[in-house]
């Protein structure tokens, strides 16, 4: 065991670690607004509607996450046209590519989350809302959307460390995130299990930083 | 004994004698990514210079080799846990990896060199034909500055953990935006995207994808070799297992006596690469 090796990486792990979160919340964020969006349309009663929605987390659920970026980075690039137009802006750079086909996973995971949140409330209490003369829209935005966002809390909070885990795979298109970092230093040192030792100890305080805050959260948040 | 007991103990005793079909053969471990030196037919069987070497090597040692595929970047660490016995993957012996293994002599000569697509402002330098930068000399180090001056702020991608990469990072033409990629499929593919403005990697590398795939890359700059390109193409073996470097240097002494390994480069490359 090379300590010294381990101990000279460290800062370059953590520096690469704000990348890894850069992208993560980045994500998560754009992946929330998405995953509301169509977690809406899964309530709608229109058939086109609810099944374009359910489509889209079907696809995004059912592929592997390494697979959508290879689609999104190498496969996009490979379409001439779409060079030539201001798209290509975007494209052309990892972190972006990255960012979008991270977002659009999380935004369906988190799509399915929010549907199921909304399902799960009783009818009791928006009819107590209706019976005291509420309007509907109000009702969605007070009493609906407060309670499935109380209620997706823990099944978010495994979304993020799922995704927070995901964002390694940013180093297969060039980024240099904490595994792309490790890669690196593993590259020029030949010493995978001293350094993925502490990119891996990384992301585990990572993981225990984010469980303990939605933790936080979930009890303040509690109906009791 | 119960029946339980007799399963661990033959599945622990058929490992035994599976290990122990193994251990006479030599394993090699190649990448099968880096057409011409190694690469994989359309049925998924590993071909190339280096994989036709290798029978040709194990003949003259007197061995059964299996050849063993392994991701570039992990290939130093697989040999050293054993994975396999010895690296013939077009990968140039150089200072830094002879601190982790030992090379047998030079098989090959790898010519680096950059590519571009056609119509780059870099195509077509002013540069010299080839530059050694074991010792630079006056055109090299001209060289060199021509390179910074035009390279500077452009993103050139290679392969990682390789010499390509090595050289782009020590800084000897400037500071350059350097982006790497884990096989030289996606180097390629990225330099025709136009996402990469230049690529560096062996020059057989880019002609051997230029002509498969039709894409308009061209060389452009000097080739280069010595220093951060090391001094030729090896095999790499344990630091510890002098028994098979040995074994290595003399077969590779007699195949170059034969002319094998000219022949063989010449299949692959279109010119004798052998040294």
């Amino acid at each position: 065991m090379d300590l010294e090796l381990m101990t000279n990486s460290f800062p370059k792990l953590l520096s690469a670690a704000v990348i890894t979160l850069k992208l993560l919340s980045v994500s998560l964020i754009i992946g929330l607004f998405i995953g509301l969006f169509f977690a809406i349309l899964r309530l709608s009663k229109n058939i086109l509607i609810n099944r374009f929605a359910y489509g889209y987390s079907y696809i995004f659920r059912g592929t592997p996450l390494l697979v959508q970026i290879f689609i999104i980075y190498f496969g996009l690039g490979q379409i001439e046209y779409l060079r030539s137009t201001a798209l290509w802006v975007i494209l052309k750079e990892p972190y972006w590519c990255a960012i979008i086909a991270f977002a659009l996973n999380t935004g369906a995971y988190t799509s399915e989350i929010l549907r199921s949140a909304f399902q799960t409330i009783k009818p009791g209490i928006i009819e107590a809302g209706k019976s005291l003369g509420i309007s509907n829209k109000v009702i969605f935005y007070k009493i609906q959307i407060p309670i499935a966002v109380r209620q997706s809390l823990p099944a978010y909070g495994n979304e993020i460390i799922l995704m927070m885990k995901g964002t390694s795979l940013a180093s297969t298109v060039t980024i240099m995130d904490l595994t792309g970092v490790a890669k690196y230093i593993i590259s020029t040192t030949f010493k995978p299990i001293e350094v993925f030792i502490v990119a891996g100890g990384i992301y585990l305080f990572m993981t225990f930083i984010i469980h303990n805050v939605i933790k936080f959260l979930e009890k303040k948040y509690s109906f009791n | 004994m119960n029946i339980f007991k007799k399963t661990i103990f033959s599945v622990l005793l058929s490992l035994l004698v599976m290990g122990n079909v193994y251990a006479d053969k030599i394993r090699i471990g190649t990448e099968g990514a880096y057409p011409p030196w190694n690469s994989k037919n359309e049925a998924g069987k590993l071909i190339g210079f280096e994989v036709e070497l290798a029978y040709t090597l194990c003949r003259y040692i007197g061995q059964q080799c299996v050849i063993v595929e392994q991701d570039w970047d992990g290939m130093i660490p697989a040999l050293i846990m054993r994975k396999f016995d010895a690296i013939m993957a077009g990968m140039s012996i150089t200072a830094e990896r002879q601190k982790a293994i030992s090379f047998s002599q030079g098989y090959a000569d790898e010519v680096a060199s950059l590519a571009v697509m056609k119509g780059s402002s870099l195509e077509g330098l002013d540069t010299s034909a080839g530059i050694n930068l074991t010792k630079p000399n006056a055109a090299a180090k001209k060289d060199l500055k021509t390179l910074t001056a035009a390279l500077a702020g452009k993103t050139v991608c290679v392969q990682t953990a390789t010499i390509h990469q090595n050289f782009l990072d020590s800084g000897d033409v400037g500071k350059v935006n350097v982006r790497t990629y884990k096989t030289q499929d996606e180097v390629n593919l990225d330099l025709a995207s136009g996402r990469c403005d230049a690529a560096l990697a062996a020059a057989v590398a880019f002609s051997d994808y230029a002509e498969k795939s039709g894409k308009p890359v061209v060389l452009t700059g000097p080739t280069f070799s010595g220093g951060a390109f090391g001094n030729g193409v090896g095999v790499g073996i344990r630091k510890d297992d002098t028994e098979l470097l040995k074994k290595f240097n003399a077969a590779i002494n007699k195949a170059r006596k034969n002319g094998d390994i000219s022949r063989i480069a010449t299949k692959w490359f279109g010119f004798d690469a052998s040294m």
